[in-house]
């Protein structure tokens, strides 16, 4: 009996430890984000001069969105979702609050973007995102192999069989679809033109198949296949191919002809968010130009910061124009937000690809 | 001690195992059996209906890859159980003292590390510019390198590999306990090897070889890492799919549905499973 009023007492005090440490925790900014946009260096910055301790969840679009709904828009502060992705999801799931641009320092953002996610973040008159941290999808080839790969199609040539990575997700979808010609931005609102986009593409997607070595799903993993020399040619993200051209000159990321896919990350506050203040803390600190500059030298994205690029490291800024000339530039073909419906559509597409023999 | 004092014991035992029972088990089933029948109309309005359930058998893709994954489970136990049976035999009947100690330990010291990382283990072996790949080339029996990673053959070798303890364990238990009289016997009346094992080992192993079977099989066919990582492109597993809804699609009420049928369906494979050996759960399950 003695020995149970012990465990009871000790069981007591434990809770009671747990529960007054909850209290006297210091604030906190629960951040949710894909890797290399919170560098460590950067976040240790932070906390020194803010005291909140920030607390870094590592995701992709889907994954974020898939975590807010579960929860109706709680468990996280502050969210980095792509500006496309908002608006649709927003309609459905209402996750997210309007962004308060009055405690956005603005000026230290490039205004072209911020009206940009402004306008593709926007319902029923409000914003619902910042732009944080932009990129292009294209692709990443071995100089063996760049004048057969110039455009996504190129990836069926057969001159690459098996040496081929691609993603089953909607980018590979789009990039297809320019490259053969179509303009399925265009018909975003067509929902019977679009089908028939899909359609089309999915037969290209089945057809090359056989090229294909192995769908990729995570970023290191695909840059492991690049650099053992596995893969030759893929469809991947520009911050991925320059970072490999660091290690090796003989990779690099090239804009295809059809033009690189240009996205924005944005900063969105979720509905549930339990420190807004921290929230906003931590977007007008991290778009300071030094500060903005670290997490482009980190993750290989250049940012919407003004003035950041001249603190960015000199390889980066090189490898970035060996890959745009002004025409690739002005090519890159920039995602509008999807109208909610249509990624089922793309979803069973994908699904019909993964499935086929 | 007195009857009050061994129902609150009883109670204070039960507790623990029942809220597990309901709150993670039989909630989430239910919460998800409900979703399965919700048809989204659009952004705010829900309807209940069998749609997602039709989707499963219209669109081919799905049906597909589950008689895939069933085909593949069912095929993965078997090897397992071809390759546990002899290992279980030496472990429970010929080895001695502490070389059983040890070699039981052998058998579980894979499982100490995680699952991703036994996956990683068999990638880096079997990949293109990996060890078996570079081995064959260094012995001059291949020119070049040689892909052995992503197919079918790699997802079953992972696949087996972590089942394998879970054969092992059931089948030295039952085996274990078998009087070595009965072998002698069957030898006394004439029998060859074939028809000791038939008939005297095999029957006597009989719950343990089921019991075995159920858990490899149930794990495999809900395993998610080993066939997304080792089987690339072709790779198609029915958990990759509900994956895909629930997580990629946003389609839970999709993802719900798939998660269902893979519960009615796996659980009825297994029911069957238990008919047709003549076994029941409670004897199975000791």
């Amino acid at each position: 009996m003695a020995l149970r009023k012990t465990r009871i007492s000790a069981l007591a005090t434990l809770l009671a430890a747990t529960t007054a440490s909850g209290n006297l925790l210091a604030e906190e900014l629960r951040l949710i984000t894909w890797g290399g946009y919170a560098p460590d260096e950067v976040v240790a910055q932070f906390e020194e001069e803010t005291g909140i301790d920030v607390q870094i969840t590592l995701s992709n679009n889907e994954d974020m969105i898939s975590k807010l709904r579960a929860t109706g828009g709680a468990g996280f502060d502050l969210a980095q979702p792509s500006q496309d992705r908002i608006v649709g999801v927003q309609r459905q799931f209402n996750i997210y609050k309007p962004i308060d641009y009055s405690r956005v320092n603005t000026d230290q953002l490039q205004p072209s973007m911020v009206k940009a996610t402004q306008e593709s973040t926007a319902l029923n008159g409000q914003s619902f995102g910042v732009p944080s941290v932009w990129g292009t999808s294209g692709l990443i080839v071995h100089n063996s192999v760049a004048d057969t790969v110039t455009d996504y199609t190129d990836l069926c040539d057969p001159a690459v069989a098996g040496k081929v990575s691609y993603r089953l997700k909607r980018p590979t979808l789009m990039g297809f679809a320019f490259a053969m010609g179509m303009d399925p931005f265009a018909a975003y609102n067509d929902r019977d033109e679009y089908q028939s986009i899909m359609a089309k593409v999915e037969d290209k997607l089945i057809d090359c198949k056989a090229n294909v070595k192995t769908y990729w799903t995570g970023g290191d993993q695909l840059l492991s296949l690049l650099r053992t020399g596995e893969v030759t040619a893929a469809m991947a993200w520009d911050a991925g191919g320059w970072k490999l051209n660091a290690e090796n000159p003989e990779i690099r990321f090239v804009a295809p002809e059809s033009g690189a896919l240009g996205w924005i990350d944005t900063f969105a506050i979720p509905r549930r968010s339990e420190n807004e203040e921290a929230a906003y803390k931590w977007i007008n600190f991290v778009m300071q130009p030094e500060i903005a500059a670290k997490i482009t030298n980190a993750s290989g994205n250049f940012t919407a910061s003004k003035g950041a690029d001249e603190f960015v490291k000199a390889e980066l800024r090189d490898a970035y124009r060996l890959s745009f000339d002004d025409e690739a530039i002005n090519n890159i073909k920039w995602y509008p937000p999807v109208p909610p419906g249509l990624e089922a559509m793309e979803g069973q597409v994908l699904d019909r690809v993964q499935a086929a023999n | 001690m007195n009857a009050s004092a061994s129902r609150l014991s009883l109670w204070l035992l039960l507790t623990p195992f029942l809220l597990w029972i309901v709150l993670l088990v039989l909630v989430p089933h239910l919460q998800m059996l409900r979703v399965s029948f919700q048809v989204r109309e659009s952004w705010d309005t829900l309807a209940w209906g069998l749609e997602q359930y039709q989707n499963f058998f219209s669109e081919s893709y799905y049906w597909r890859t589950f008689v895939r994954t069933g085909v593949m489970s069912l095929f993965t136990t078997f090897l397992t159980l071809l390759i546990a049976f002899p290992i279980a035999w030496y472990i429970a009947r010929l080895a001695r003292g502490r070389s059983k100690g040890i070699l039981f330990l052998a058998c579980l010291i894979p499982f100490w590390a995680s699952e991703l990382v036994r996956t990683y283990g068999w990638m880096i072996l079997l990949r293109e510019s990996g060890l078996f790949s570079s081995w064959l080339q260094a012995l001059g029996w291949v020119d070049g390198p040689v892909e052995m990673l992503y197919n079918d053959v790699a997802v079953i070798i992972g696949l087996v590999y972590n089942g394998l303890l879970f054969m092992v364990v059931p089948l030295v238990t039952t085996l274990d306990g078998m009087d070595e009289n009965l072998v002698e016997a069957g030898y006394d009346l004439g029998g060859g090897h074939a028809t000791v094992l038939r008939e005297v080992v095999i029957p006597w192993a009989m719950p343990g070889i089921v019991s075995g079977c159920i858990v490899v099989f149930m794990l495999t066919l809900g395993s998610y890492l080993t066939p997304i990582l080792m089987g690339g492109k072709d790779s198609a597993w029915f958990t990759e799919q509900i994956f895909t809804q629930f997580i990629t699609r946003f389609n839970w009420e999709q993802g719900a549905a798939l998660g269902v049928l893979l519960l009615v369906l796996s659980s009825l494979m297994v029911w069957l499973g238990l008919k047709l050996t003549g076994q029941s759960l409670r004897k199975v399950m000791g």
